[in-house]
């Protein structure tokens, strides 16, 4: 394996890191935050020095970089990262112990936002923003930032497709233009954008200059962190209405928008993931809307609060509105089928992404058909193309992975004596990257009390969640670090 | 500028690293997803997959802003009919099509001009164009010519009892007495930029620039024997093997022609009846002594193996046979190549990319791009030609005040018809068509790009 490049592409992303603390150490300063300047400095100070000095190690490595590097690279660099930002609300001692800071971290990067914070409010400015920040730059991926800025060298162009499988979710990664540099920029301009509008359609609602741009971090990166210990619950209609159409934008493949600025609307208007995805939300805002009608004092307010919690189940953000622990038992089964339903492919949410759930209901379908017909030939298509064998294999593995980790992680998690209930929607909460689940864990509680143990299985669930589970899973494999194959 | 390649196979895929690595986009068309998926994984390139000649294919590809599309897919009526649908599509585009079947090569201008494309390649015919030039000198493992045949780079190798052997390249005028530019050195992989004080060993690799009249006097002076080839060995009746003989039996030359498949041999003996075809196994050392190889001038191994043609030359060496021409397919064996000390080699897939890549850099840039580029020294060198226009910088300077970027090289100056090779007193003028030589990951866009 050539681990010089590797040191030098983990450097690069700690150098990033403390690169994207810069904001948060000038509110601190701002502010007179003493214990945030203190935190964020050295976090900076100590980063920088450290991948400096890497960086000067691994200066002459060799460029060749394979799928093995690839997958290896994005799963320690996601866990560093999370490790060096947690460092902030650790030495400032907001947060007094190293695990809870970690906890937090993962969830901001993984765009969970499971919080271990009993009074968010209590957070100084600084650490507000970067817990924010931190969903904001894993909502994309910071590999793929990387990708952008970092100009690829020409003669290891060619790693950099591995690099944006890994971290980009979906069955089926493509590229939007040949170039993969260019497609890392459109992504991420599309993604500014659509925040920006975000930010701007809150401050008319209202809001102040931090909520807001912290808010909408928290909900391009469908990731869920607010800046108040009710979520978004205390703010007025219109900002609430604002978060729903930005978290399910948010839900969707981004190449779609691409296709739109193209001027393909055929295209986009006939996808079919896209369709699921509006379909399963109508439906869903219609059945639990049915279901909860008493609950509320009138339709629009009905509407209003089944489409939030919707929107915010589907795209695995995890904002509230209310709490929707105490509605009935089939709205909260609507809502669980949704937290393992996903966003789209290529979006920023997380889960099981609406494109496989489709693809599976095919795979299915033609499985069926054949059992009935043995000689029977029947293709799986997408938008009209053909699916490989190669990716529905893929797909079936995943699934078995996906559903064999979420049964590990339940088991291990049901050591602390929780309800059941919390138990396992605390894990499938964090295994999808929502954040709140229900019981203990629901809308209007946290995480605080599970032990050490519980706190890192979820903390490797997350990661696993948001890497789509092989870089992560890959790690804790013997023959990864094998010298041979 | 956005490129489409049409078919993955080698020739595509030794196009797409060279064009990916001089910063163009290039997406790749193929009809087998497998291959797609191994070059997406491999290069910075996007895969689209179906037929290259079907119109949803190409405007999937984007073809509408493409500003050249290089067909190279394994037939060569699926070239056609994927450029001329192109054309239609997007009447801008640049096409280049790959047409290889001998039945077509005395229509190629024709069909250039009926079906509306830029350039056609034949990788064969110009395989065997440069094996027939190589055949005029013997001695030269390669020849690359620039500014109208004008000058031309030359590849000798360091013989045992050469006069060259443990000779400093400054006294090399002295022993050969005629004005030549030794620009590089190969030594095993590892490639020289010489100066005076660089001493050759035996098995070294020299690059020579030199003006073409000087060929014959510096082979004689390097006691290499030089009678004009008469009589010729051809091991296999491909493509090659088909354009070599016939080129050669035109100008008078005894063509011995092997092929194994007898349905082959009738077709060749009607194609070419000057030539002597023969149905039998190149392979064979008993068959090879009974055609008289040892009486034979050169042996060309052109069979559609690898292996064969390099044991077919290895037995060829040891008959003292004074020249013998490899055909190498695969370039990813170098070492194996120079291990066996084969002589020369022709890679017919290579030459084809280079003639594409040129047109390409032509394309790129109207104003001051490379006439002329050339690859050696297993593509570690490259040789690029540039005719100096009126906004070439420095003309009328002497050399010895310029400077250029480090590893470029001034290997040839010609005025008027006269190749010069420079010194320090030397200048550039206007119209003056200029050999520059660097190393090949720099890329040098236009002739100002050589000054520091």
């Amino acid at each position: 394996m050539n681990y010089k490049m590797m040191g030098r592409f983990l450097a690069m992303i700690t150098l990033l890191d403390a690169i994207f603390m810069v904001p948060s150490l000038v509110i601190a300063v701002v502010e007179e935050d003493a214990r945030a300047m203190f935190g964020f400095g050295w976090t900076i100070l100590l980063t920088s020095v450290a991948s400096g000095v890497v960086l000067l190690l691994c200066r002459k490595a060799r460029v060749r970089f394979y799928a093995r590097e690839g997958m290896i690279s994005v799963g320690l660099g996601w866990i560093i990262m999370s490790l060096i930002g947690a460092l902030p609300f650790w030495i400032s001692r907001e947060i007094p112990h190293y695990l809870d800071a970690f906890f937090e971290t993962v969830s901001g990067f993984t765009t969970t936002g499971a919080s271990i914070l009993t009074n968010v409010e209590g957070l100084g400015d600084s650490m507000l923003y970067w817990r924010s920040f931190t969903h904001w730059i894993g909502g994309m991926g910071v590999l793929v930032f990387l990708l952008a800025v970092v100009p690829a060298s020409g003669k290891g162009s060619g790693f950099t497709m591995h690099l944006l499988r890994a971290e980009s979710p979906g069955p089926n990664v493509g590229k939007l233009v040949p170039r993969m540099r260019q497609t890392a920029m459109i992504l991420y301009i599309l993604y500014i954008i659509l925040t920006v509008l975000d930010v701007i359609f809150l401050l008319f609602g209202g809001m102040s200059a931090l909520e807001a741009v912290c808010t909408a971090f928290g909900t391009a990166g469908t990731g869920g962190f607010g800046v108040k210990n009710d979520s978004i619950a205390g703010y007025s209609p219109y900002i609430q209405n604002v978060c729903t159409v930005f978290m399910l934008l948010f839900g969707v493949n981004f190449s779609c928008y691409y296709m739109l600025i193209l001027g393909r609307f055929r295209e986009v208007f006939r996808d079919e993931e896209l369709r699921f995805y509006l379909g399963m939300i109508v439906g869903s805002i219609a059945l639990i809307a049915l279901n909860v009608r008493g609950m509320f004092s009138s339709w629009g307010e009905t509407l209003r609060h089944v489409a939030f919690q919707v929107a915010t189940i589907i795209t695995t953000t995890g904002f509230a509105t209310t709490n929707f622990d105490l509605w009935p038992t089939f709205s909260k089964t609507i809502l669980i089928i949704l937290m393992f339903c996903g966003a789209c492919a290529g979006s920023t949410g997380g889960g099981f992404k609406c494109g496989r759930v489709l693809l599976l209901f095919k795979s299915l379908n033609r499985n069926v058909q054949k059992t009935l017909n043995p000689q029977k030939i029947k293709v799986v298509r997408n938008n009209g193309h053909m699916i490989s064998e190669k990716v529905l294999d893929n797909l079936h593995i995943y699934l078995i992975a996906y559903v064999f980790l979420l049964l590990v992680s339940i088991f291990i998690v049901s050591l602390d004596g929780q309800s059941l209930t919390t138990t396992t929607t605390s894990v499938i909460a964090c295994f999808n990257n929502i954040g709140p689940g229900f019981d203990a864990v629901g809308p209007v509680e946290n995480y605080h009390m599970f032990s050490p143990l519980a706190k890192l299985v979820l903390i490797f669930d997350m990661l696993a969640g948001r890497l789509e589970i092989f870089p992560i899973l890959l790690l804790c494999a013997r023959s990864t670090w094998k010298k041979l194959i | 500028m956005k490129i489409v390649i049409a078919g993955a196979g080698k020739v595509g895929v030794m196009l797409t690293k060279k064009l990916l690595a001089e910063g163009y986009e290039i997406t790749l068309i193929d009809h087998t997803q497998q291959v797609l998926d191994a070059c997406a994984d491999r290069f910075d390139v996007i895969g689209v997959y179906g037929n290259c000649a079907s119109m949803n294919t190409l405007l999937e590809a984007d073809i509408k802003k493409t500003d050249l599309l290089i067909a190279v897919a394994g037939e060569d009526e699926i070239n056609l009919l994927c450029c001329m649908t192109a054309h239609g599509i997007n009447p801008n585009i640049h096409t280049i099509a790959r047409i290889r079947n001998p039945e077509y090569a005395d229509q190629l201008y024709q069909m250039r001009d009926t079906f509306a494309l830029s350039l056609i390649v034949n990788p064969e015919r110009q395989a065997a164009m440069e094996i027939e030039r190589l055949l005029k000198y013997p001695g030269f493992l390669r020849r690359d010519t620039f500014a109208k045949g004008r000058v031309e780079i030359v590849e000798l190798k360091v013989m045992e009892n050469s006069v060259l052997c443990d000779a400093a390249l400054s006294s090399l005028s002295d022993l050969i007495k005629c004005k030549i530019l030794v620009c590089a050195v190969r030594r095993g992989s590892v490639v020289y930029a010489p100066d005076g004080n660089f001493v050759m060993e035996k098995g070294d690799h020299l690059y020579v620039t030199a003006a073409s009249g000087e060929l014959t006097k510096l082979l004689k002076n390097l006691g290499v024997i030089t009678h004009k080839v008469k009589r010729v060995i051809i091991c296999g009746g491909g493509k090659v093997g088909f354009y070599l003989a016939y080129r050669l039996s035109k100008t008078g030359t005894q063509v011995e022609l092997i092929e194994q498949r007898r349905e082959r041999c009738i077709e060749l003996a009607n194609y070419l009846p000057e030539v002597s075809v023969v149905n039998g196994d190149a392979s064979n050392q008993m068959f090879l002594e009974s055609e008289g190889i040892e009486q034979c001038d050169a042996l060309v191994a052109l069979t559609s193996f690898d292996e064969m043609n390099m044991i077919i030359s290895l037995y060829a060496q040891s008959y003292q046979v004074e020249q013998v021409i490899t055909k190498i397919d695969h370039t990813d064996n170098p070492t194996i190549q120079d291990i066996l000390g084969l002589g020369s080699l022709v890679n017919p897939k290579e030459l084809c990319c280079n003639q594409i890549v040129r047109y390409v850099r032509a394309m790129g840039n109207t104003s001051g791009a490379a006439l002329a580029v050339h690859s050696f020294a297993e593509g570690q060198m490259e040789a690029l030609e540039f005719r100096l226009d009126d906004e070439a910088l420095h003309c009328g300077e002497p050399l010895r005040d310029l400077t250029l970027r480090k590893n470029v090289l001034i290997a040839c100056i010609t005025r008027h018809g006269r190749p010069v090779i420079p010194d320090g007193n030397a200048s550039f003028e206007k119209d003056d068509t200029v050999v520059i030589v660097t190393r090949a990951d720099i890329v040098l866009r236009q002739f100002n790009d050589i000054f520091a």
